[in-house]
Order: C-alpha cells, then structure tokens, then sequence
C-alpha cells in the first residue's frame, strides 16, 4: 500500500515508520509543522514542534529511504486545538488538547489529504493496535498498558481506523527502543514527549493567564454558602482539584477542601469536601464512534482520563433538550471529580466503542 | 529523473568540476608568499581574470565571497554603513519588494536593528520594477539615501529588469546603487560598466561552478565597510582565507556559461516555450505569472494552478521523478506564500498554488515531456486535497 508515515522526531513514529516499510508497503514521511513560530532547538521534555525535531525526522526518513517533506499545518492546529483550548478553558471546561489533535489535525487534516493525495492509509507511532473484525477495523488497546494511547484515539471513527495503521500497539516501549538502536535510528534514547507540546515550560495555568482576561472571584463552601476565600480567576480552576486555592486551613473538621464547581459566568469557585465530588452518572455530548454503535443500555468499561482506569458502566443513548446525540453513562461505582470537557471513553473489553465529550455529572437519584 | 530545478542549482559542468579537482589535492594558501601560495594564487587570479571577463568588469573589481548570499550582506550593509559614516543624513535603504530573501532579510535587519529606514520599490503585475517606480521611492528628496538595491532578474518568476534605465534615474544623484544578478550570467549578457551599478552580486552554482563560492563587483569607486574582520584578504571587503578550489570551479563554470550563452539561450527558450504551451494545454486555467517574451528569463516558467496547493504538487511530481520549485522560500521546510507574487497584486491564496520549472544548460525535451506525462494526475490529487484553511 501507499502509505503516508507521520514522523514527529521521535522515536515511536520513526519506529512504526520502519515498520511499515519492513511490511512490504511504499511510504512516504511527513513533518508536521504546528508552530507558527517553532524554536530551533528543543528544551525540555518536547518532542514535536522544533526545527531539531524536523530535521530528527528527516534523518529517520532518510534512514529509511522515505522521501520527506513538511506539511504546514500550523493554522489548522491554531484554530482547532490551541483555540479551542483557551476556549474550552475559558468556558470552565478541562480539554484535552492530545485527543482534539488527534481528531482535527492528525486523522482529519493530514488523513484527509494524504487520501486525495492517493495514500491508501497513514501510520503513526501511536500506542494502539488495528484488529480487523468481521465488522471493519477495530481500534484496541496497545498490550503495553503504561503507553496504552487508545484513549486519545478514541476520537477516531470507524473511516478514520479503517485508513490508519499503528505498529506499535503489540509492543512495549522498552522494545521499541531497544529496536530503534537496533535499527541505528538516532533519535533512540531521544526522550518521550509529554506535557503540552504548545505550553513549553509546562506551566498550563500560567500560559492560560496570559491567554484569557480573568479577574478575581470568590470562594465558596458549597455545604454552608458561605464565602470562604478569593481566587484570581475561575477559569483556571478544575473540579477535584485540591492545590492553588490557597484557603489556609480546611474546615473545622480539619477534613481538605476540594473544588466540587465551577462557575465561570458567576466567577464562583465552589470548594467542599471529598464526599461532594462523588458521581455516578456522566452526561457527554459529540459521541463519536469507532464502529457499530453500543446498544442502549449495554455494559461497557468507560474511561475519563489519559492514564486513568477503566471502570465499569451502563451506556444509554438519547438525545438533549435540542435534538443532539447526548449519551447518559452510569457508574457501577461512585467517581471522585469529574470536570466537564474532559473525553469519555468507551471501551468493549479492550475495544474502542468510541468517545464523547463530558458536558456534567452528577449523583444519580437513587443516592 | 526529470530536473527541472535549474534556478535553485544547475549541475556543474564537467569541465568545472575537473579543473576543480586538479587543484583540490593541492596545499598552498594564496595568501603564503612560498611557492605553493604563488601557485594558488595565480589559479585565484586567472580564476579573478575569467570572472572578471565573463561579466564585463574589470578583475580588480571582483571580491570573491562565500556564495550570493554572503555578497548580498556586504553589499547592502557594507554600503549603507559607508555612506552614513560619511553622511549621517544617508540613513535610508531603497529596496525592491521583489528581491531575494538574501537581500529582503538584511535590509529588514538594519532596520530593525540599526536605525535605517526603508522604503520598498512597488514591483509592477510582472514583478517588473520601473523607472517612475523606482523615481517614486526615492521620492521628493533622495538625499537621505544610502543604497539603492534591484535584482537583475527575479529567481522566482524570472522578470528582468533594465537596470541600466534604473541607475539612469540614480546617476544624477549619485546614490549607490547594487544589483543582485545571480540569477542571470547565463542567460542574459551581463556587462557590469554599462549597468552603471557600484555593486553587483554573482554565484557559482547558478552557473555551473559548485556552491558556496560567489562574487561581489565592486567598482573602484565605492567604499564598503567590511562585514568580517579578519586578513582583509579581498581588498579589505572581506576576510578569510580564498577557497582556490572552488573559485577554480566558479571562473571555469561562468566563463563555459558564457561561451554556450547563446546556443543555450536559443535551445532552453524553444524548450521552455513548449513546456508552457504544454502547461497551458493540461492545464488552461494555469496563469503564467512573470514578464512576458524578452524581459523574461528563457529558462523560467512560473505557474499558479487555482485550487491546487504547491507543495501538493510539488510532492506528488516528486513521487513520479519530477523536479521543481514552488517557487518562493521555505522556513523550517515549510513553503511560505511567496512574497513576490503578493509583491505583483496577486490573490495570497494564489500565492501558495505556485510551481516554478526553470530550465538549464542539461534541460531535455525528455525532461519537459516527462512533466508532462506526470502533470494531469498531479493536479487531478492536488485539486481533491485542496487549498486548506
């Protein structure tokens, strides 16, 4: 096949690149270029966005024998992912700007091209394995579990996976490390990535303050309604978050103080105690589906967070006040702080189902 | 294998790269007064001499640079910084919108970093700059003017300029005028007295000789702050020890130029010509961009093809053995829209749907035929994936 490989600099993608050349299939290598303004040399824990990481990529295509080229995407991922950012943040909401990439940039933009441009398929160095069912291509966990990236994939649609190949997913990173020595690509002992590629100095609530005009607000304590501190600012606040209110003292108790709300329209941050945070149904809109969708009221396993459990749920299909597709998911177990914006992901055993967009949670009433 | 990338680099001619290699196992430093600096020096100056000849200067004029670039700094700032030493008053750049990043960026620099102003020369629909344009720049009173700087043929759409009308309009007031040429010795005849330029640059892979190597003319006359301090081995311009090897490649490159200029001339138009007419058959919304006939570069074809992104293009011709530009600069490998083109009046979208096909002196009927083979499938792709945004 024709194959368009998407090559960070990094190690994991130079990797799934050499794989798919192994396989037999004709590929191609591309940069993408995200930054409007890249640094010349990486700094800290970054692996995507600098002129180093373009020309590491070059090296591994030239490794390979793959021709290169750059492909600017910078605008798109201005609009679709940094704005959307600040946007979601400024709405009070906790995005995950991997999962947005995913979806915007990486399997619709660079996807979609690569398909007009005559690719048959685009490979990444994601953590997540391709099985192909009797229904079409399905998106699994990689059996590595600590890179396991099925999550920020579950964006993905059924299409979407069909024309897309992730070599990885049967191994652990230690072996594709060890394989990229093997190989003699460079970049093998280059560190992972992680943090926000955009927010170099990882400091999220900092970058957002210079991004979003906030001014100070008060805290309450959602159990007596009484105000109880300041803070500088609701937008930069997440439900379940504990640091950076700065209240001295808990309560009388002596019990910690978590933020259970957010209102950003009334600039109200309120706190209380842990037990005010347990959840048990998660209303999500934008469902987006990696295959057939699940039945209403089927078990499923939903996940919230890049690295965090899977856990037991129902799933009911319905739609919200104004016709669109809102997915009701009810825990078997209670959840500690779930903040709106984050992604749910479905999974069928160690399947994708697919994934949607937290819009609220609540207790459910039989509490 | 089709190159059709001749204004980035032209192959070198075999004799160049022979009498570069008959001298590159030599030691001797043109600068040591031994016998083996003699030697170096003597290929140095018979290298001085051709070059010299070639472009009709006089070899005491040629400064022998690290390449066009490098000879483009010298002359923009060495000059600017000259004459406001020696006129406070001169403290303006006159700078066509149209030129090389070589140029454009150093201008930008003394500006940002030195206090200059500038005023940009307005380029005409062909990316043509005129007398009245240039009379415009300069304007009322051009006393405040240091340099003025025109490139003698655009290295993306190939428009020639009269530069000898232009200094016309400078000569009266003796203000500095430089002339980026690199794009033209084997194209056009190039006589560096009649321009009636004090600086004019030139390069050798542009011509047939190897990278890195290239020329500042400077007539006698004009005064230059130097750039690199150092042995003040090229007439205290510019410093550093004289790369003999590839200034032996430079001088047999341009001199073979020169010599097959005319035959070359009448083969590459006649294939350029068919290569546009091709072009233009496949694709009949394609717009020429440039000068037309005589004021353009016989080796150049400079294409927008609404809807269809450059560097789509680009890639999928290089996919079927196809070489070409899109024709304006990269920054981190990423084609930026061109400036010369926005420079022209044109759309910015059309501005990133551009592919620049120059010819040169090992261009073939094959090499033209095998774009055209590859064009209609190129664009039918390119066309599917869109401009983007």
């Amino acid at each position: 096949m024709k194959i368009l490989a998407a090559l960070s600099g990094g190690v994991d993608s130079a990797v799934a690149a050499a794989r798919a050349v192994d396989a037999g299939h004709d590929v191609t290598a591309v940069h993408l270029a995200l930054s409007r303004n890249p640094q010349s040399h990486r700094t800290g824990a970054r692996g995507c966005c600098t002129v180093e990481d373009s020309n590491d990529a070059f090296r591994a295509a030239d490794m390979l024998g793959a021709p290169f080229y750059v492909w600017d995407l910078s605008a798109e991922f201005q609009e679709k992912v940094i704005e959307d950012f600040i946007n979601e943040y400024s709405h009070g909401r906790t995005p995950n700007p991997c999962l947005r990439c995913n979806e915007s940039i990486k399997f619709e933009a660079v996807l979609d091209r690569a398909m007009a441009l005559g690719f048959d398929a685009v490979v990444t160095g994601h953590y997540a394995q391709i099985v192909h069912g009797p229904l079409g291509a399905e998106l699994h966990r990689a059996v590595d579990p600590d890179k396991d990236q099925s999550y920020v994939l579950g964006v993905l649609t059924a299409e979407q996976i069909s024309h897309s190949m992730f070599p990885l997913g049967n191994s652990t990173k230690t072996e594709v490390r060890a394989e990229a020595e093997r190989r003699g690509i460079l970049v093998a002992q280059k560190p992972d990535s992680h943090d926000i590629c955009f927010i170099p100095d990882g400091d999220t609530a900092g970058w957002l303050a210079r991004q979003i005009e906030t001014v100070p607000g008060d805290v309450i304590d959602a159990e007596t309604g009484n105000k109880v501190g300041t803070h500088a600012g609701a937008q930069g606040f997440t439900v379940g978050q504990r640091r950076g209110l700065a209240l001295g003292n808990p309560t009388g108790d002596g019990q910690r103080r978590y933020i259970v709300d957010v209102d950003v329209k009334k600039n109200v941050v309120m706190v209380g105690p842990p037990t005010l945070l347990d959840i048990d149904v998660i209303e999500a809109i934008n469902p987006r589906w990696g295959g057939p969708l699940p039945v209403d009221g089927q078990d499923v396993h939903v996940q919230i967070r890049a690295h965090g459990e899977a856990l037991p749920a129902r799933v009911n299909l319905g739609v919200d006040d104004e016709g669109n597709d809102l997915i009701t998911i009810t825990l078997v177990d209670h959840l500690r702080g779930v903040a709106a914006g984050q992604a749910a992901v479905l999974y069928d055993g160690t399947r994708v189902i697919g994934s949607a967009t937290i819009s609220r949670s609540r207790r459910s009433v039989r509490q | 294998m089709a190159y059709l990338d001749h204004a980035a680099t032209t192959p070198m001619y075999p004799e160049a790269v022979a009498a570069m290699a008959a001298v590159l196992g030599e030691a001797g430093n043109p600068s040591s007064l031994h016998a083996s600096g003699r030697r170096a020096r003597r290929q140095v100056e018979e290298s001085r001499e051709k070059v010299a000849h070639a472009i009709g200067a006089s070899p005491a004029e040629v400064v022998f640079t690290a390449g066009g670039t490098e000879a483009d700094n010298i002359a923009l700032k060495g000059i600017a910084w000259n004459e406001r030493e020696s006129d406070p008053r001169k403290n303006r750049l006159v700078v066509s919108r149209v030129e090389h990043h070589a140029l454009l960026d150093p201008a930008q620099w003394l500006v940002d970093a030195d206090d200059f102003a500038v005023t940009w020369i307005e380029s005409d629909a062909q990316g043509r700059i005129t007398p009245t344009a240039l009379r415009e720049a300069l304007g009322e009173d051009p006393s405040d003017v240091a340099v003025v700087s025109v490139m003698l043929a655009n290295n993306e759409v190939g428009t020639i300029n009269d530069i000898a009308a232009l200094t016309a309009v400078t000569r009266e007031s003796g203000i500095r005028f430089h002339t980026d040429a690199v794009q033209a010795p084997a194209w056009v005849e190039v006589n560096f007295a009649e321009l009636g330029v004090c600086a004019m640059t030139i390069s050798g892979h542009k011509v047939g000789g190897p990278h890195g190597v290239g020329a500042l003319v400077v007539s006698r006359d004009c005064k230059i702050t130097p750039l690199v301090h150092g042995g003040g081995q090229e007439r205290d311009v510019r410093s550093g020890t004289l790369d003999t090897p590839a200034i032996v490649g430079f001088a047999a490159g341009i001199e073979l130029a020169v010599q097959n200029r005319s035959e070359n001339v009448a083969r590459v138009r006649e294939l350029r010509d068919y290569l546009v007419e091709q072009v233009q058959l496949i694709a009949p919304d394609a717009i020429l961009n440039g000068a037309l006939a005589d004021d353009r570069l016989v080796n150049n074809a400079h294409f927008s093809f609404p809807g269809c992104l450059g560097d789509s293009l680009l890639m999928l011709l290089d996919a079927q053995g196809v070489e070409c530009s899109v024709g304006s600069a990269c920054s981190a490998g990423v084609p930026q829209p061109s400036h010369v083109l926005l420079a022209m009046g044109a759309d910015p979208e059309l501005a990133r749907c551009t592919l620049r096909f120059t010819l040169g002196h090992t261009s073939t009927r094959e090499d033209v035929d095998a774009l055209v083979a590859a064009l209609p499938s190129a664009l039918d792709r390119a066309r599917r994936a869109g401009v983007g945004r």
